[in-house]
């Protein structure tokens, strides 16, 4: 039994137990980090290779299709613009390069922001207990349930323009929820545990229980809400994008979008004016699906045998 | 069967809190605003007349009519009356308009929409989940469910976009923008239910193709928790039909937590959809808070934003209401603590 040849499925089992020895090499989770690393190379190779003034209006024919593909003017599409021009003459490509990294930023910074909080409120209302510990509670089950869009329709149609850090300033309002809720709980469990109480007898300092003891089991948790966080942040982000409101004088794949539908991309058959930003949306969504369904296999190893 | 009360006095409690953080929000927020409403109204009103005589006279008596020169405490009290009532004021956009009415008028859209997509996403997310993990479904079910699940983290308006180009643009099969057609008359005959139909099928579509992905993914984590229980082994060796198992023991146990989810949930679904609305001009809230965001038209914004939030807290309130029902567990922890 043991000289008999490895048939090819034992081989590709016994690669994939291999693969599995260290769960963070998880091909989702490494595909979904390789699709955001592509957009933000996006971002840093274009600043350095393309033209960026191609981004302001009237800086190249209207509406040119991109290059292979002809528009309804029959006009061909040309390498000095290689995804084409949108309705004002604006550079699709020098667009995207300003407009993608922006997004990410948005959400990462949004999602930054409401992890920090939620870090602190969470292990405030677990650790302290009693009023503060009700207040944080009822707060973050009232929060998560209004939707930050609107607030934020209501906030930027009442100030008008917003910069990019304000807006990612206002949707980290909406997003400590979770995290907060998630950490209290763990916080709440993992206080009757044996390591916790052992450091508690031995007269650790609170901080060093929190942050030390405690922290690190809840890494894998963490960073499965973070992901979530940073797709809402987006999610909102680009909504407002869309409603016309956000950031005015920055360029935004949400803006984009907005400027195309008004200006009847569709039926007029522009579709790369619209199409671009969506695919590159599109991709960063789909990239931080990967991360979090290979973070759920990494922390749960039930999901793994699965897939 | 009765409710626990500190479990229903919890859960109310929660509901006023949030209905009034929000009001008060939306209360708060444009009288921090450096642009004043009034301003705005008079600038209309001059880019429609060419000049406004005694500017300054329309002025005062329009902030003496919207009642700005009361203290604030006392407007604040008024506005919270108000939006009990649902008068958020008149639209400044179509002036003598009320808001509520446009509201009436625009939400039977949204809610039709929304119910309609929500009842088939649920149903189709909840059952491919479980598909993929039961160990009788056909291969061709596991292969391909999670290859289509990658499109699913992609929002609402996307994927929109995507089926208007295809579908309406390109194909010409559905109507591009609008809830109905122009040539039918609002009633229930059979040629405008068939026109709503129509108009309503591509904007169900883009929600449901990209929602059904996180109720599918939801079941499938919780499917297989539940595979492995006793029950379920038991179920099998008593030699129970694999479909009985997997609708009675697997689907009935593994269903709870995604209701909870679903609370969750909701908010986003909402935010998602009123995009939608407005990509495909459909006569709902999304069209009429678009309007009014290029109308600079605040109540309309306000009345709109708290009907959404409203919309939103009571639903998640009546998820937590009907949960114990399903879930004997709550039941018997609020009973006991």
């Amino acid at each position: 039994m043991t000289d008999a040849p490895l048939t090819r499925a034992d081989r590709r089992l016994q690669r994939r137990m291999r693969r599995f020895d260290n769960p963070w090499l998880n091909p989702k989770l490494l595909w979904g980090i390789g699709l955001l690393l592509g957009i933000v190379a996006l971002g840093l190779i274009g600043r350095m290779l393309w033209n960026l003034d191609l981004v302001f209006t009237g800086s190249a024919t209207l509406k040119l299709p991109p290059v292979g593909f002809e528009n309804l003017r029959r006009q061909p599409g040309v390498w000095d613009h290689p995804l084409g021009t949108d309705g004002s003459g604006r550079d699709m490509l020098a667009l995207i390069v300003i407009g993608a990294p922006n997004s990410l930023f948005v959400g990462l910074m949004a999602s930054l922001i409401g992890m920090g909080t939620g870090i602190v409120l969470g292990f405030t209302a677990g650790f302290v207990g009693g009023r503060t510990d009700d207040v944080i509670r009822v707060l973050s089950d009232v929060m998560i349930t209004i939707p930050p869009l609107l607030i934020l329709v209501v906030f930027q149609s009442a100030f008008g323009d917003v910069s990019l850090t304000m807006m990612a300033l206002l949707i980290a309002g909406f997003v400590w929820q979770s995290p907060t809720r998630l950490i209290r709980a763990q916080v709440l469990s993992m206080r009757q545990s044996g390591y916790v109480q052992m450091a508690q007898l031995s007269g650790a300092p609170t901080h060093h229980i929190m942050f030390r003891e405690m922290l690190p089991n809840l890494v894998p948790y963490l960073f499965g809400s973070f992901i979530a966080n940073v797709t809402t942040s987006i999610v909102t982000a680009v909504g407002l994008e869309v409603l016309g409101l956000g950031p005015q004088r920055i360029p935004t794949l949400g803006r984009t979008i907005y400027e195309a539908i008004n200006a009847g991309a569709l039926i007029q058959n522009l579709w790369w004016w619209w199409g671009i930003p969506t695919i590159l949306l599109a991709v960063m969504f789909i990239g931080l699906l990967l991360i979090n369904l290979g973070l759920d296999e990494v922390s749960n190893p039930r999901l793994r045998r699965l897939s | 069967m009765r409710l626990p009360r500190k479990y229903l006095v919890n859960r109310l409690v929660t509901l006023f809190l949030t209905v009034w953080i929000a009001a008060t929000l939306i209360w708060i927020i444009p009288r921090l605003s450096p642009v004043d409403p009034a301003d705005i109204m008079l600038g209309r009103m001059a880019a429609g007349a060419g000049a406004v005589e005694n500017a300054d006279a329309i002025l005062e008596q329009l902030k003496e009519n919207f009642g700005l020169n009361d203290p604030l405490v006392v407007q604040y009290v008024k506005y919270l009356k108000n939006i009990v009532l649902f008068d958020f004021g008149l639209s400044t956009a179509t002036f003598p308009t009320k808001v509520s009415s446009l509201i009436a008028r625009a939400l039977p859209w949204t809610l039709g929409l929304m119910l309609l997509s929500l009842v088939i996403t649920f149903f189709i997310g909840n059952l491919l989940g479980a598909l993929m993990v039961w160990s009788h479904s056909p291969r061709l079910v596991r292969v391909a469910i999670p290859a289509a699940m990658v499109f699913t983290s992609i929002p609402p308006i996307l994927s929109g976009l995507l089926l208007m180009w295809v579908f309406a643009a390109k194909l010409r099969w559905f109507p591009l923008t609008g809830a109905y057609g122009l040539t039918v008359e609002p009633g229930w005959n059979w040629a405008f239910v068939q026109s709503v139909l129509h108009h309503g099928f591509l904007p169900a579509l883009s929600i449901v193709i990209v929602t059904f992905g996180f109720w599918a993914l939801g079941m499938r984590g919780l499917m297989i928790t539940v595979q492995g229980e006793d029950y379920v082994k038991l179920a099998e060796a008593k030699g129970l039909r694999p479909r009985y198992i997997l609708y009675k023991y697997m689907i009935r146990n593994a269903i709870l937590p995604q209701i909870t989810a679903f609370a969750l949930k909701i908010g986003l679904l909402i935010a998602g959809q009123v995009l939608v609305e407005r990509i495909f001009a459909y006569n709902g809230m999304g069209k009429l808070l678009y309007d009014a965001i290029l109308d600079q038209d605040f109540p309309v914004i306000q009345g709109v934003s708290f009907v959404i939030i409203l919309m939103t807290a009571v639903s998640v309130f009546l998820v937590d209401l009907v949960y114990p029902f399903i879930d004997p567990r709550i039941r018997h922890e609020g009973a006991t603590s």
